[in-house]
C-alpha cells in the first residue's frame, strides 16, 4: 500500500525527562517502523538518534519498543498498525543514551561473568560430536543480542535486580554451555547465587518477544531451573550425589 | 570516546504505552476460570457425597475409597490433592497465575504495581515449586488410576458397552495424560538433564524420547486448560446422572 501517512510519535531526549515528538510520514508499500524513522532522520529532524545496522532483522541493532512492546523496528510493518498512530521508544531497562538510543554495555559486563566453554584439558580441536548430543545447542546459537528479551524481562524492567539476576539472554547462553557435550564445567552454583535463575517466575514475556523464536523460558530457562535444582535442592538427589560423588567441576 | 548514559524512562502506564491493547483480558479470564475452577473442586470433594453412577466414577472421588477421614465425617479424597500440588506447581501455572493473580507482571511490558522487594521463586511459598518432580511422579500413579477408572467405564454389568459416560471418562483420561505427558519436569528426567547422549547408557532411547517430548511440550499450557476442564465436566455429568437430571445415552451390544 502505497499513498497517505503515517504518523509517529518517537521520544526524544537525553534522560527519562524527554518527550514523545509528532511526525508525519509518507507511506510506502512494504514500510517498516525502521524505514518511517529513517525518514524522519533524514527528512524531519536530522539529529534524531537511532541505532540500527543490517535492517534484515539479524544484527539486534534496531532494538525498541513500539506501542509500548518491545520489538525490533526492522521487523515491524507500519501497515499492521492500520494507520492509528505509532508510539516509538527506547528500550525501558537500560539507560538512555539519546532518544532511541540507550547504552546495553551492563549485558556485555554480565557476559564476562560467564566462564567459557571449557573443553577437558586433553581434548584437542576440532570436536568430534555426533548430531544427537548438540542439536539442542543449535537454537540457543540463534540469539542476535538484541536484548528485547532483557528488556522485557520484569525482574531487570520493573524490580531493577539487575544485581540478583543476569537475565534471560543470558540463560540461553548458560544453556549452551551447560548442554554443550564437551564442556566440563557446572554452572549451577553461578545460577543458583549471582546468576539468579530462581528470580525468574517463568512468565514467558522474554520467549514472546524474540524476534528468532527462541523458546527461551521453555527451552532455556525451565532446563536450568531444573538442573539447579536437582544440583543444590532436591533433597534425594543430594543424598545420590554424596554417595557417589561429583563429576563436574563446579563453578 | 566513552558516552554518557542518563536514567532510562521510566515505563509508561498501559493505556499510554499500549494504546488499544487489552491486556487485561487474559488475566481478567484466568482469575474467573481458575477460581470457578478451585470453587467447584473443593466442593465436589469436600461435599461428603461420591459422585458414582455406575460404571462411571468421577475423577475427584478416584480411586473408590479414601485414605482417612474428618471427624465431621466427609470422606477426604486425598489423591484428589496430589493433581492439584501438580497445577500449582506446574511451569504453565506458574506463567499463569504470576500474571493473573499477583501481576507480577499482569501482561508483557505493562507496569506493575507491585511494591516491595521482589524474591522470585527464591523464598517460601514460591521456592515449593521446585518440588514439581515428585508432584509429577505421584500424579503419573493418579493418571494409571485413572486410565483404570475409564476402562472400568465400559463394563455395564459384566457386558461390554458404550455410554456418553464412556467417552467422557476416556476424554479426560486422554487430556490428562496429555498435560501430565507434556510436562517440562518430565521432559527433564526422560533426557534433558544429561549433557552427553552418546556417553550414557540408553542415551539414543533417551535422546528419541526427549526428543519426542520436546514437540509435545509447546502445546502443554493447552492440555493444562483442556484438562482442567474436561474434569469438571466428567464429574458434573456423573452427578447430574446421579440425581437424574440427565440420561445417559448407551450403547451395549446385544441389549
Amino acid at each position: 500500500m502505497t499513498g497517505g501517512t503515517v504518523t509517529l510519535l518517537v521520544y526524544r531526549g537525553e534522560d527519562g525527562n524527554g518527550r514523545e515528538q509528532r511526525f508525519e510520514v509518507p507511506m510506502q508499500e512494504g514500510m517498516v517502523v525502521l524505514d518511517a524513522v529513517h525518514y524522519i532522520q533524514a527528512h524531519l529532524a536530522l539529529d534524531l538518534a537511532v541505532r540500527w545496522n543490517c535492517k534484515a532483522a539479524k544484527c539486534g541493532s534496531c532494538s525498541a519498543e513500539v506501542n509500548g512492546r518491545p520489538m525490533l523496528m526492522c521487523k515491524t510493518r507500519v501497515d499492521q498498525f492500520q494507520g492509528k498512530e505509532i508510539h516509538v521508544g527506547p528500550m525501558r531497562t537500560f539507560p538512555l543514551i539519546k532518544d532511541l538510543v540507550t547504552d546495553v554495555s551492563w549485558n556485555y559486563e554480565v557476559n564476562r561473568q560467564i566462564p567459557p566453554f571449557t573443553p577437558p584439558a586433553d581434548l584437542k580441536a576440532p570436536y568430534t560430536m555426533l548430531a544427537e548430543d548438540v542439536d539442542r545447542v543449535y537454537e540457543y546459537r540463534k540469539c542476535i543480542e538484541c536484548f528485547l528479551c532483557q528488556d522485557v524481562c520484569h525482574v531487570l524492567r520493573d524490580h531493577g535486580e539487575k544485581s540478583q539476576y543476569y537475565g534471560p539472554r543470558y540463560m540461553v547462553r548458560i544453556a549452551a554451555l551447560e548442554m554443550h557435550p564437551k564442556d566440563t564445567l557446572d554452572r549451577t552454583g553461578l545460577l543458583d547465587g549471582q546468576g539468579g535463575v530462581a528470580m525468574c517466575n517463568i512468565t514467558k514475556c522474554c520467549q514472546e518477544v524474540c524476534p528468532e523464536h527462541i523458546h527461551i523460558t521453555d527451552n532455556a530457562i525451565i532446563p536450568l531451573k531444573e538442573r539447579t535444582v536437582s544440583a543444590h535442592s532436591d533433597p534425594i538427589l543430594w543424598v545420590a550425589r554424596k554417595l557417589r560423588g561429583k563429576r563436574k567441576q563446579a563453578v | 570516546m566513552a558516552v554518557e548514559a542518563a536514567q532510562a524512562p521510566a515505563p509508561a502506564p498501559a493505556a499510554q504505552a499500549s494504546p488499544g491493547r487489552a491486556w487485561w483480558v487474559e488475566p481478567a479470564l484466568t482469575v474467573i476460570a481458575y477460581l470457578g475452577f478451585v470453587a467447584y473442586a473443593t466442593w465436589a470433594v469436600f461435599n461428603g457425597s461420591k459422585a458414582f453412577f455406575a460404571p462411571y466414577l468421577s475423577p475427584f472421588d478416584s480411586p473408590a475409597f479414601g485414605l482417612f477421614r474428618f471427624p465431621t465425617g466427609y470422606l477426604l479424597p486425598v489423591l484428589a490433592a496430589i493433581p492439584l500440588a501438580l497445577r500449582a506447581t506446574c511451569y504453565y501455572y506458574r506463567k499463569s497465575y504470576y500474571r493473573a493473580f499477583f501481576w507480577d507482571p499482569p501482561a508483557c511490558a505493562i507496569r506493575e504495581v507491585r511494591k516491595g522487594r521482589y524474591r522470585g521463586e527464591r523464598s517460601l511459598p514460591f521456592a515449593l515449586s521446585n518440588l514439581h518432580r515428585y508432584a509429577l511422579v505421584l500424579t503419573l500413579l493418579v493418571t494409571i488410576v485413572l486410565w483404570i477408572d475409564a476402562i472400568r467405564a465400559f463394563d455395564f454389568d459384566g457386558r461390554f458397552g458404550i455410554g456418553l459416560g464412556t467417552a467422557l471418562m476416556l476424554v479426560n483420561v486422554v487430556l490428562l495424560t496429555l498435560y501430565t505427558g507434556t510436562c517440562h519436569s518430565l521432559r527433564y528426567l526422560a533426557g534433558g538433564n544429561l549433557d552427553c547422549y552418546s556417553c550414557t547408557r540408553a542415551g539414543k532411547l533417551r535422546h528419541r524420547l526427549s526428543s519426542f517430548l520436546d514437540r509435545l511440550n509447546p502445546q502443554h499450557g493447552a492440555w493444562a486448560w483442556y484438562s482442567m476442564f474436561s474434569v469438571g465436566l466428567t464429574d458434573l455429568y456423573i452427578r447430574l446422572l446421579q440425581s437424574g437430571v440427565l440420561h445417559d445415552p448407551r450403547w451395549i451390544p446385544g441389549a
